[in-house]
């Protein structure tokens, strides 16, 4: 093995070059984290008197304390919970409506098949940013502004997620379903006893996948959630930003930015064998 | 392909499946309804009613300066974050792709900044560049070049396609990545034993076996870059200055909330639908060949 190395790989001067291109790289891509991070740990006058500096500061607690339980508009903390109650609203109602879709539309034939499954294709081609208006008005309607409700029922239906069960169920073995029938069993049995254990892998992966596409969300609470309270806190983020040319509190803010990223990056990191195995499998 | 072994019934499925069609009916065949009939009217500034006008909209629309301005801004915007986010990957993948060890660490480190949200990116480089307080346009400054992107178009637009693709360069190194991973050593070291240097070998066996996760991934790019970068233009430069990064997601936006002209945002709202369109069925045409492969 390590001999047909030897043969494409670098060695000496050349493997240390890959390294440091590799540490510049990453660096580079990590730089505005960084800079965010020594901002959250710093006073106000040393960032409003340019240049800031690049080593992080003493002011950790207090700035976090100051964001966590004051904030801007709303506690940090508020807008925290709300973007976990989001993002794991999108993701657990994405999976369950998915699952239950997909389960029909394999192991059974019934009227209207056809028809639902190309209706769900099609949604795969409708993002929320491109019929933002009347997606508004409908939820306008329901009397669902600046309710959780409204910030995670127009953004669960997933063609991704229900094309991705599919696939997967078509791959268990005839014999489990049959041998299902033979003893009589219910099909929610088969479901529960047999069809969900099997796909925990696909959905831990997707689960990762939606819990951060729930969290990120941006343009839909900037235009549902009115009530301060009720931001989450990407949007949040960008709320705490004053009019006009009052000077931004930009320790509070970086500490939030910071906040904000803390969970996806938990999550992206700690899963990481899931995850790449999810986005792979996802965008098939 | 199909299950041979079914269950009976039709009652059951109807109501599994029924979650999904209902919420698929009221959040998204409703609203892209409501957005093609909306489309076909003016209504007035009281919003009291509405005057039917056929494809006014449409004809308005595009014969419209700044909405044709806008279309081309998109393309530049798409065609800069494609670019800036997939050449680094790649570069980076090839070199991590040639470590024996490590490789696996600097994966773990790259990852990142896929989980942070395109709103946030744009908080982080809006700070990093800012006029007042930014740590890069000072020291931009002490060189002499006097940056703002408040004021300047080409700058405006180039860090929010920065930011827009700082992002997606982890996301690309890991498809290119696991791209690079899955070209069989066997026949790279057989073109090395052949004397083929490492660029010959590059451009002659190991890019034309990674194709298309390339092409996939410039599909998908373009694809973020139409539709999900509005956090990071909203929160940099709101489209401006004069909008010079007005893409077509913001126009939508800004001229169905901000300006209130629902007629002109649903009429857009349907020409981005048939934009959708068109890259979800380049998209599927692709992964029906990856599938023959």
């Amino acid at each position: 093995m390590a001999q047909s190395h030897g043969m494409v790989e670098r060695r000496g001067a050349g493997l240390w070059l890959s390294h440091v291109i590799m540490i510049c790289g990453v660096l580079l891509v990590f730089f505005p984290i960084w800079l965010a991070f020594v901002a959250s740990t710093v006073t106000q006058p040393e960032i409003v008197r340019p240049p800031m500096p690049l080593l992080p500061g003493e002011h950790f607690w207090e700035n976090y304390k100051a964001a966590l339980f004051a904030g801007v508009n709303v506690p940090v903390l508020q807008m925290l919970f709300n973007s976990l109650v989001m993002a794991l609203g999108i993701a657990v109602g994405k999976i369950v409506i998915s699952l239950l879709s997909a389960f029909a539309i394999v192991y059974f034939r019934f009227p209207g098949r056809t028809t639902f499954f190309w209706m769900i294709f099609i949604t795969l081609m409708l993002p929320v940013e491109v019929r933002i208006v009347p997606t508004f008005e409908v939820v306008a309607g329901f009397g669902m502004l600046n309710s959780y409700a409204g910030l995670i029922f127009p953004l669960i239906a997933s063609a991704t997620a229900t094309f991705l069960f599919r696939q997967f169920f078509l791959t268990i073995p005839d014999e489990l379903a049959e041998a299902a029938r033979v003893d009589g069993a219910k099909p929610m049995r088969f479901f529960i006893d047999i069809v969900v254990p099997m796909s925990r892998t696909n959905i831990a992966a997707l689960f990762v996948i939606l819990f951060i596409y729930g969290w990120n969300q941006y343009l839909w609470p900037l235009l549902i959630t009115t009530d301060p309270s009720m931001n989450t806190i990407v949007m949040g983020l960008n709320q705490m930003f004053p009019s006009g040319d009052d000077v931004a509190e930009w320790p509070v803010i970086m500490a939030t930015s910071i906040l904000a990223m803390v969970p996806p990056i938990f999550v992206v990191v700690s899963m990481q064998r899931l995850f790449v195995r999810g986005l792979v499998d996802s965008e098939k | 392909m199909e299950k041979r072994v079914t269950f009976r019934g039709w009652v059951l499925p109807l109501l599994l499946i029924a979650p999904q069609v209902l919420v698929s009916a009221v959040f998204f065949f409703y609203p892209a309804a409501q957005a093609i009939w909306q489309s076909l009217f003016i209504p007035d500034p009281f919003g009291l009613s509405a005057e039917f006008v056929g494809l006014g909209n449409f004809e308005f629309l595009l014969s419209d300066r700044y909405y044709r301005a806008s279309f081309l801004t998109t393309a530049i915007f798409s065609v800069l974050v494609t670019l800036c986010s997939m050449v680094p990957a790649l570069f980076l993948a090839v070199v991590a792709d040639r470590l024996i060890k490590g490789s696996g660490l600097y994966r773990t480190l790259l990852i990142w900044p896929y989980a942070v949200a395109p709103a946030v990116a744009g908080v982080l480089w809006m700070f990093m560049f800012n006029t007042r307080v930014g740590v890069v346009s000072w020291y931009l400054g002490q060189l002499g070049y006097d940056w703002n992107h408040v004021l300047n178009d080409g700058e405006a637009m180039g860090l929010v396609v920065v930011a827009s693709a700082w992002g997606r360069i982890s996301y690309n190194f890991l498809f290119f990545f696991a791209a690079l991973q899955s070209v069989p050593r066997s026949v790279i070291e057989a073109a090395a034993i052949d004397g083929a240097h490492f660029w010959r070998r590059f451009f002659g066996i190991v890019l034309p076996l990674i194709t298309p996760t390339a092409f996939f991934l410039l599909v998908v790019n373009v694809v973020y870059a139409f539709f999900e970068t509005f956090g990071v233009i909203h929160t940099i430069t709101s489209g401006g200055p004069q909008q010079a990064t007005t893409i077509l997601v913001y126009k939508v936006f800004s001229d169905g909330f901000v300006g209130q002209d629902l007629g002109s945002s649903s009429a857009q709202s349907v020409i981005l639908l048939f934009v959708v369109g068109l890259l979800t069925v380049i998209q599927f045409k692709y992964v029906e060949k990856k599938v023959h492969y």
